[in-house]
């Protein structure tokens, strides 16, 4: 065991795959001799050379789309988008092309590209830099879109992703980049639990709250305090956001009868409403109240001084708590 | 442009302006319109090896994918398919460049390269499957080294430029090429192509046929320099042909393929031809372009004009006539009895290769609708727009 930030144990990661698969090859922006402005593909370059991490011209489409023509060759491409609000140029060849030519080609061309993006807020940056474009993706069949919140997941995940035959995209929580936890570099990430699989962190008896990402961290903080008030919390850590593993999800609702999720990204088509639709569909009889989204807000990412407001904090999930529980809440008196 | 170590190949077209359809002396041609070779300094080496029995050949391939555009149009209007994208006039440049290629190059091209794919053995059932709305793709790319066509205009472009770069990396000495329109030329993915391509002097080879219309847009609306000229602003060497010519098109293809596998990066050929026909069967042209401009590109058919070299060298007998008429008659026969015989999808086909591993989510729907189905005496049932309660 050692410790490692969030950002080191991505790079571990990265490496362990590029010693383990002569195919494997990294592409991005500044990623080279920088080692990438998070420092997350640190030394890599110069370990192993510039075919293998490759610093590519300024332009995502063609990042991407020359990806998919490495994959058509055989390789593994492991793709770098620099920022989340960068992802848009590369929109149309992940939607038309990485995400459907396993589909187009019957399944002779496969497309084992993992797409990492760093995304989320709190970094108090400008525009286009603090975005959560998931849902984007996880609506575009095709795909798989995993998260990770915590070191250990961030070195076995980015490996999962990386050997799996369909394409993947990696959300990296970039506010704890320099979180440091526990790493286990002798994981075999084959033996691990699977990407798709969501992980219960917290044994609770009195609401089921589902976060991912950045908000993990929030959503332990704010289980710990509402556990002081007597609340008891049963925090699901989704991982996976396409396909979301319901079955942990749904064994907790029947147990608590109540759901809170949260999540970074606006509200509206976001994932919280992916998850509540399924868990009532599959709990209808279990809840105890209409599950409760804590989200931010159906507005272009704001600038940093009022960021907070947006971003889900630690009291604003407890009082999504306290509306699931039916106890007074800024909400109390309103209907619907 | 850079000079081949050959020496040859080292023709610079001359600089452009204002006109992007223009077809006058600028560009490399070897046969006239009218069928007369002309001598060319230096690329006449490039098809120094071209045999009468090979200019015969290439005139019973552009004969039979003639055929092959004309039977598929024909099925579209009776119903067999939903649409077709006809190459008509275009069978130059498309058999030209297709019979340069080796068996280890790799093709990524449009939706209108049916004469490629033929060159590349595609089996014809195979080239009306999506037409026929079958499948989504027809045939396994690996089988015949040519992805099935790309439809999102010049995305394929990106494609060849990274499958290309994994050539290099693999040490090989095949190359990429990839197809595209005139429109295409003003498509990001095309220009980034082409900035990853002379970075990384990839072997890729950009064909560009300028067909001069992209549905009812003119080739003037795209660009107003020859295109060619644009990928020299890449520090691409590029080449401007005659695409109605098939020994020229064979002769710049050759050229770029051999600096491709030298070492010497990209080239960007401008095929200059017309497309004779609609956008596809769903297009009507004659609501946007005039038709005198048909007729002067009826005059300088790709077919006719290899008709007529082969004349002079009385190659053009009744015997090859008849032989290539044979062969475009089966052709044609064996596709419509390929597209009329092909067995119609099954309903639960459209959850297959979604994925490559299994996905919860879409398992659960595909459950869910086996047995919505099953609840169907009929399955066909399932969907009448009558209902079927």
């Amino acid at each position: 065991m050692t410790q490692l930030t969030f950002a080191r144990a991505i790079n571990a990661g990265l490496r362990k795959s590029l010693e383990n698969d002569s195919k494997v090859v990294l592409l991005g922006e500044d990623i080279g001799a920088l080692g990438g402005v998070f420092r997350v593909t640190d030394g890599l370059q110069k370990d192993f050379g510039k075919h293998r991490v490759v610093d590519t011209p300024l332009a995502e489409s063609a990042i991407v789309g020359t990806a998919v023509g490495l994959a058509y060759r055989g390789y593994r491409p492991v793709v770098e988008i620099q920022f989340d609000g960068f992802i848009y140029p590369a929109f149309d060849q992940i939607v038309s092309q990485v995400a459907k030519l396993h589909y187009r080609t019957r399944g002779a061309v496969k497309m084992p590209i993992t797409i990492r993006v760093p995304f989320g807020g709190g970094i108090g940056s400008p525009e286009h830099h603090s975005e959560s474009p998931e849902a984007y993706f996880t609506h575009t069949s095709g795909l798989r879109v995993v998260t990770v919140a915590n070191p250990q997941d961030a070195y076995t995940v980015i490996q999962q992703a990386i050997s799996c035959d369909d394409p993947v995209l990696y959300f990296e929580p970039k506010r704890r980049y320099h979180d440091k936890g526990e790493v286990d570099e002798s994981v075999d990430p084959a033996m691990a639990l699977p990407m798709d699989k969501a992980r219960v962190l917290t044994d609770g008896s009195d609401v089921t709250l589902v976060a991912y990402g950045p908000l993990v961290k929030t959503a332990l903080d704010a289980a710990s305090a509402a556990a002081d008030e007597g609340i008891s919390i049963e925090v699901i850590d989704l991982r996976s956001l396409a396909p979301v593993d319901y079955e942990p999800v749904v064994a907790s609702v029947r147990k608590t009868g109540r759901l809170v999720i949260t999540h970074e990204a606006a509200q509206s088509g976001g994932l919280g409403a992916e998850v509540a639709a399924s868990i009532t569909e599959r709990c209808f009889y279990h809840l105890e109240a209409a599950p409760v989204r804590v989200t931010g807000f159906d507005i272009p990412y704001p600038y940093s001084k009022l960021e907070m407001h947006h971003l889900p904090g630690l009291d604003r999930i407890l009082d999504g708590v306290d509306r699931a529980l039916g106890r007074p809440n800024s909400l109390s008196g309103l209907e619907g | 442009m850079s000079t081949d170590e050959t020496g040859h190949g080292g023709a610079k077209t001359p600089q452009s302006a204002g006109n992007p359809g223009g077809t006058g002396p600028e560009f490399l041609q070897l046969i006239t319109p009218a069928g007369e070779r002309i001598s060319h300094p230096e690329f006449d080496f490039w098809v120094r090896d071209v045999s009468d029995e090979q200019l015969c050949s290439l005139f019973e391939d552009m004969t039979v994918i003639r055929r092959i555009d004309v039977e598929a149009t024909a099925l579209q209007r009776q119903g067999e398919l939903a649409l077709w994208p006809p190459l008509l006039g275009q069978e130059a440049a498309q058999i030209g460049s297709g019979r340069s290629l080796r068996a280890d190059d790799f093709v990524f091209s449009s939706y209108r390269e049916n004469g490629v794919a033929y060159c590349r053995g595609v089996d014809l059932t195979d080239l009306l499957r999506v037409w026929r709305g079958n499948a989504a793709g027809g045939w396994d790319p690996y089988s015949i080294n040519m992805a099935t066509p790309q439809i999102i205009i010049g995305a394929q472009t990106l494609h060849a430029t990274g499958y290309a770069m994994g050539i290099q990396n693999d040490g090989a000495d095949a190359a990429a090429i990839t197809y595209f329109g005139d429109g295409a030329t003003s498509e990001g993915d095309v220009n980034e192509a082409m900035v990853f391509a002379a970075s990384f002097q990839a072997p890729v080879v950009f064909f560009c046929t300028n067909n001069h219309w992209a549905i009812s847009e003119p080739v003037r609306l795209q660009s107003h320099i020859q295109l060619a000229d644009r990928a020299t602003g890449f520090g691409i060497p590029s080449l401007r042909v005659d695409g109605n010519d098939v020994l020229a098109v064979m002769a710049a293809t050759r050229l770029a393929l051999d600096r491709a596998r030298r070492g010497g990066g990209p080239t960007f050929i401008e095929a200059v031809s017309y497309r004779m026909g609609p956008h596809t069967t769903a297009d009507d042209p004659t609501r946007y372009r005039d038709a005198n401009e048909l007729e002067d590109w009826a005059a300088k058919d790709p077919i006719t004009r290899l008709a007529g070299l082969l004349e002079r060298k009385g190659l053009l007998t009744a015997e090859l006539q008849q032989q290539v008429k044979t062969k475009a008659d089966a052709v044609a026969s064996d596709m419509r009895r390929g597209c009329t015989t092909m067995p119609d999808p099954q309903p639960m086909d459209i959850f297959k290769h979604v994925y490559s591993t299994p996905n919860s989510w879409l398992e659960r729907q595909q459950d869910h609708y086996a047995r919505y189905l099953a609840s169907f005496g009929d399955p066909a049932g399932a969907v009448s727009e009558e209902g079927a309660r």
